[in-house]
């Protein structure tokens, strides 16, 4: 894992005493709350519903013991002893208090985390894929690009007011699992001819205006990749809409541009910048790199797992993933217990895994964008021990991929944003599929739900997807089909009217069982759905 | 009825304009007719309040009652965390809120 050097830790450091100093002036009535809270929210303290919410960045989802332990140790002395873990990887606490939130960041300092660009239209916290170093099927690690555009991102004096929020995500597999190509700017890298490049797709994202990012580049070369990002994000700090926020994001530059426009003026911003000179010194990736060499895996190591409990091989077949290590395995931990809200963690068991990270796991651990959590490099031989200690801790639920894996946004539970509750639909549908027959008859089986058109529930990459609305102050919840984050990205199609909260598990069922009626070998729901289309679909739902 | 709520500016709790200081129970609100913006804009300037807002509520023998769905669940907690919300002790606590 990276460690901060010097320069990293002291401005860390000195924006911590920066927001305190703010902190005081606030509560001694010094600045309003008008020019307070643009200061706030780049520290990415937000005012919710019920009280103040710290949005905590944890960079391209991984983490050490340490830092997780003390996450725990916050959930416990500031906030209601627990933490909800987001779709962008990041972790939230609900109950803040403003005077604590300089304290919580120099807790947070101590082990080499913030909250720095988790709020504000700047560059956010720099999205990978969970499996990054461990995954047979990469062409490299992609953590040493991410951690190099963290610290490209932090504080860039010219992107940090862009008309909108700015997501970037790196991946280096066929596989996506971070939702790339839905990201402002997705890099996929890839091998040519020997060499590491990037695939390049710009005008990805969720919202209002759903979009899956076409590519704009199909190979810029690694010594070129942070200049010719920085070229595309030159064009849409120019022409990106600051007039209208719900235009303003660079999907819709890109689409009313024109992919062909938009890429012609990102190269000629390019040539440009090539003659200036200003791509980073390769000596500092070559400085990076070396933090993210494989761990000292042990060889000779047994393949075999016992599988003579069937609630562990059941765990097994549902959580863990191949390794690329001979031994090794990769565990997913599930944050979607029966009837628990997804992403959510106790401080007990925010300890737990840090705990497991340290004993297990090399000393590390990721956050996926599906709110679960990942040991990256396990023992095989150390996988009963692991489960033995999730169960008791309530996190041995085997459901990765299945239709209780439910993505939820906090919804109008938490977030002055949100029109509707996705927490509670969550818990309805983890319910009525709660059977693990059931669960594993249907298979692959992605639910996503956002309580709001600002889609941080990722419904429109759903293969199931629930958005919900406000009808004349009742809530009321869209169906929509067909979405995928994947490397088979689409958009959902909405079925219909909407419904009623039970009437939308009602809904869903009859799409499940439709489904289970008219699949063919070897078809996911995905699959089936895109076969026969909306049409048969509706009539189940509808009638 | 109209009813002036904010969030208090220290500790980020809902609170309830009661007529003579703010509660965090919003049975304690009273009626602020077409006081309420000028209310908010003396109590934010006194500290005491950050982003105050007037809404409409309605008032029977259960007590007030926000209009809207969003300020009902302010007004409770969170209706996924019971343990949370002001009355943890009473089983019928979130009835009111759908």
């Amino acid at each position: 894992m990276y460690r901060y050097d010097n320069y990293d830790q002291s401005i860390v450091d000195a924006r911590v005493e920066e927001f305190r100093d703010q902190v005081q002036r606030r509560l001694a009535g010094h600045l309003t709350e008008d020019q307070f809270k643009p200061l706030r929210l780049m520290n990415g303290l937000y005012l919710q519903l019920h009280a103040y919410m710290l949005r905590v960045a944890i960079p391209y989802g991984t983490l050490n013991g340490r830092q997780m332990r003390k996450l725990g140790e916050i959930a416990r002395k500031y906030d209601k002893g627990y933490g909800h873990f987001t779709t962008r990887t990041n972790l939230q606490y609900n109950w803040i208090k403003l005077a604590d939130a300089p304290d919580i960041l120099a807790e947070l300092a101590t082990v080499e985390m913030h909250a720095i660009q988790t709020s504000g239209n700047c560059i956010r916290n720099i999205s990978s894929d969970q499996y990054a170093g461990v995954s047979a099927d990469e062409v490299t690690d992609p953590r040493p690009w991410a951690e190099l555009l963290r610290q490209w991102s932090t504080f860039h004096p010219e992107f940090t007011y862009l008309p909108r929020k700015f997501k970037i995500c790196v991946i280096a597999a066929e596989e996506d699992r971070a939702a790339m190509r839905l990201h402002d700017i997705g890099l996929k890298l890839v091998s040519r001819d020997g060499k590491v490049g990037a695939e390049v797709y710009a005008g990805g994202g969720m919202g209002r205006t759903p979009m899956v990012a076409p590519q704009i580049n199909d190979f810029v070369p690694e010594d070129e990749i942070v200049s010719y990002l920085e070229a595309c994000l030159r064009v849409y700090n120019r022409y990106g809409r600051r007039d209208n926020k719900y235009k303003a994001r660079i999907k819709i530059l890109v689409h009313e541009l024109g992919v062909e426009e938009y890429k012609r003026q990102v190269e000629e911003e390019f040539a440009h910048m090539r003659e200036l000179g200003l791509n980073p010194p390769t000596e500092e990736l070559d400085r990076i790199r070396p933090f993210f060499a494989g761990p000292a895996y042990e060889t000779g190591l047994s393949d075999e797992i016992d599988r003579a409990d069937p609630a562990f091989a059941l765990w097994v077949d549902r959580q863990i993933a191949a390794h690329r290590q001979p031994g090794y395995a990769i565990v997913n931990i599930s944050l979607k217990p029966r009837g628990g809200i997804p992403g959510d963690a106790s401080a007990e068991q925010i300890d737990l895994v840090a705990d497991l990270a340290e004993a297990y796991s090399l000393d590390e651990l990721r956050v996926t964008h599906a709110q679960n959590l990942v040991l990256p490099h396990v023992k095989k031989a150390d996988l009963h021990a692991i489960w033995q200690k999730l169960d008791a801790a309530g996190l041995a639920e085997a459901n990765m991929d299945l239709i209780s894996d439910i993505i939820a946004c906090p919804g109008l539970d938490y977030c002055s944003l949100a029109n509707a509750r996705s927490i509670p639909l969550a818990q309805k549908l983890s319910e009525r599929f709660a059977g693990a027959d059931r669960q594993k008859d249907l298979g692959e089986l992605k639910v996503k739900i956002s309580g709001c058109i600002n889609a941080c529930g990722h419904h429109h990459a759903g293969h199931i997807g629930v958005l919900g609305v406000d009808r004349k102050g009742v809530e009321n919840f869209q169906l929509s089909l067909g979405g995928s984050g994947a490397q088979d990205a689409s958009v959902g199609q909405i079925t219909g009217p909407g419904f009623s909260e039970d009437g939308v598990v009602d809904a869903i069922e009859k799409v499940t069982d439709l489904y289970l009626s008219q699949r063919e070998e070897g078809e996911r729901f995905l699959d089936t759905y895109r076969r026969l289309g909306m049409k048969p679909f509706k009539e189940a739902i509808y009638g | 009825m109209k009813i002036l709520t904010g969030n208090d500016l220290g500790t980020g709790d809902v609170i309830w304009w009661a007529g003579d200081g703010w509660s965090r129970q919003v049975g304690d609100s009273v009626d602020v007719g077409d006081k309420g913006d000028e209310l908010a804009r003396v109590e934010e300037a006194a500290l005491r309040v950050v982003s105050a807002y007037v809404i409409d509520a309605t008032v029977d023998e259960e007590g007030v009652r926000p209009a809207h769905i969003k300020d009902r669940i302010r007004a409770l907690g969170p209706t996924v965390r019971p343990d949370l919300t002001l009355k943890p002790n009473d089983a019928d606590a979130g009835n009111w809120v759908i």
